[in-house]
């Protein structure tokens, strides 16, 4: 039935991510990983916190939305600020969750304040209205004595290691995945397929286009606190378009709607620069090559058929339907 | 036919009440401009507990826009709306689906990408009693929801012989069956009255006298009133008890089936006028 069948795609999912911090842990624990690598695995993990959050709004629900790595901001700015101010007071047990917590909600909030007025609006201009948005708080936060303006906000405890985003993948993986699959999702992904029809099945159009753009802004926000509290400074300019950009690439590379398509994604995106320092003056051109033939491969009938053909799903199906065979016989 | 049990009306007499105390729907004097021009205007029309009533009239006539009208897909510029006794001006779409209106459409509206089973689910949406947070953790009352909906779920498709397409996109169904899990799919919000637009388009005449088989079997299992908009006279003639004919957004007649084929403004509205008066062209 459908839902032995997720289920077992969801087991992919986690199983996918699972093994992936196994393999690395043990890696890293023999001392395999180098110095440069180890640095790499915290941004990472954000990019697939990012990837698969911004997939709720664009895969799921549809809408185009641009400005992502604003709400990450707000997100990392409150959680560094709480970890500044509490440094002294709490244990880093307690702090850092708090410290993202209150990141994931400062963001939520912000995208109830923007999500009312904006989510009336549709496709191209909602994507310029949520660009503008990303714009606007970055230049807000330049122009606040609080947030350490233009210089940066120095001073963050560095308490993001690859552990714990880990864990936080998986709660963010658990939340979503679930979500999905619930009424609340089904209802998401029909306003997406039929925005109409969806109104007349009784469906609260801005109810849910609102919970799935607060609950994406909400770990866009724990995002930003990892990556707040990844490096000594902090500085608004790193949040600018070309992130939120970044972050739809690879919602698209992944696939819109697939939730492992999107960590997939989000972990060769991250990797593929660093992995092309080799090319030196011609990394960013080879980057850009790069990124073009796999999109324009992805779409091609004939890869997808190959892909389908090579994926689990494909086999699983196969053994599931022998195996009712042998229920029937 | 065995009697689905989801739907928890009283049994009323297949015979309609046409008295307005036991009215499902009454709409009075309802009209609508699109900027100077009236599309809809003075439209009143009862509609009994468990009536089929047909709306017909030429290309143009208004009639999908009175159903946009009663779903409040637009908001009238004049007149009200009771359903089942309740108002429902000012309200939204998915308001007035709650009071008991759903409705198919004239073009296809599935979500297509989704399984038939989860249209049909979405469809069940304000059926299903489970919190945002059960709903994020899965815990088991959630589960418990999640299984009862499935089993209305294939109820309401073995009604329809579609229980084995649960699982196939609703996207790659042939049309008749899209059709169909359209308003299996506006049956599973527990609707009082079904608004159907245009069922048999594009059908053939078995296709179609089998959608008659359907739609009278649809009035009988849930106990519910349906209007349709058809442009098949053998359909409408065939099933609808009482009919009402629009024109230049007016109605220009109300009554029985046999009522409006003579009605010499009906006749007039669809083929003009004209100096012998056919009787019998309305029903071509």
């Amino acid at each position: 039935m459908q839902s032995k069948k997720t289920v077992v795609s969801k087991m992919i999912t986690y199983g996918m991510v699972i093994l992936a911090f196994v393999i690395v842990f043990a890696l890293d624990q023999s001392g395999l990983i180098s110095r440069h690598m180890r640095s790499m695995l915290v941004p990472i993990g954000i990019n697939i916190i990012l990837a698969v959050s911004l997939n709720l709004t664009v895969g799921f629900l549809g809408e185009l939305t641009l400005g992502h790595a604003g709400f990450m901001s707000v997100g990392a700015y409150a959680g560094c600020l709480f970890s500044i101010y509490t440094a002294d007071l709490l244990p880093l047990a307690a702090r850092f969750p708090l410290a993202m917590l209150l990141g994931g909600i400062v963001a939520a909030v912000f995208g109830i304040i923007i999500g009312v007025p904006v989510l009336r609006l549709k496709g191209d201009y909602l994507a310029i209205v949520t660009l503008a948005f990303g714009e606007i708080i970055r230049s807000v936060i330049i122009n606040l004595n609080f947030t350490g303006g233009a210089s940066g906000l120095k001073g963050t405890p560095q308490d993001s290691t690859y552990p714990i985003t880990f864990v936080v993948i998986l709660i963010m993986l658990f939340v979503i995945m679930n979500l999905v699959e619930s009424k609340h999702g089904r209802a998401i992904t029909a306003i997406r397929d039929n925005r109409i029809a969806a109104e007349a099945c009784g469906i609260n159009i801005t109810y849910y286009k609102l919970l799935a753009f607060v609950v994406a802004a909400f770990f866009a926000g724990v995002a930003g606190v990892l990556f707040g509290h990844n490096y000594s400074i902090l500085t608004a300019g790193t949040f600018d378009y070309n992130m939120s950009i970044e972050i739809l690439v690879m919602v698209v590379l992944g696939g819109m709607g697939s939730i492992r398509g999107s960590i997939i994604a989000a972990t060769v995106i991250t990797i593929l620069p660093e992995a092309l320092r080799f090319l030196e003056d011609y990394r960013m051109l080879i980057y850009a090559v790069v990124l073009i033939i796999v999109m324009i491969v992805n779409a091609s009938p004939r890869f997808t058929g190959m892909r389908d053909f090579l994926s689990p799903k494909t086999w699983i199906a196969i053994l599931t339907k022998k195996n009712n065979g042998k229920e029937a016989a | 036919m065995n009697q689905v049990k989801m739907v928890p009306y009283p049994s009323h007499s297949i015979i309609p009440e046409r008295d307005e105390g036991h009215a499902v729907l009454q709409a009075r004097e309802l009209g609508i401009d699109f900027g100077g021009l009236t599309a809809v205007d003075d439209f009143t029309l009862t509609i009994g507990r468990t009536e089929i009533a047909g709306l017909i009239g030429p290309n143009g006539a208004g009639k999908t826009t009175v159903f946009n009208l009663l779903t409040n897909v637009y908001q009238p510029t004049r007149g009200s709306i009771l359903i089942d006794g309740k108002n429902t001006v000012g309200k939204s779409t998915y308001q007035v689906n709650k009071l008991g209106v759903a409705r198919t459409f004239q073009n296809i509206r599935l979500f297509a990408n989704m399984s038939v089973l989860d249209n049909v689910k979405t469809g069940l949406h304000n059926g299903i009693q489970t919190s945002l947070l059960s709903s994020v953790l899965h815990t088991p009352g959630f589960k418990k929801a999640e299984k009862e909906a499935n089993e209305r779920v294939m109820e309401l498709l073995d009604v329809f012989h579609m229980g084995y397409m649960a699982n196939y996109p609703a996207g790659s169904l042939p049309y008749g069956a899209q059709r169909r899990l359209e308003i299996v799919r506006a049956l599973a919000t527990q609707p009082k009255i079904l608004l159907l637009d245009e069922p048999a388009a594009g059908m053939n005449p078995s296709e179609t006298a089998e959608l008659m088989e359907t739609i009278h079997q649809i009035r009988d299992t849930f106990q519910i009133a349906i209007m349709l908009i058809e442009h098949d006279m053998n359909l409408v003639m065939g099933i609808c008890e009482g009919i009402c004919v629009l024109n230049y957004g007016k109605i220009i007649a109300k009554g029985t089936p046999d009522e409006i084929k003579n009605n010499p403004l009906v006749i007039e509205a669809y083929l003009g006028k004209g100096k012998g008066g056919n009787t019998n062209a309305a029903s071509e």
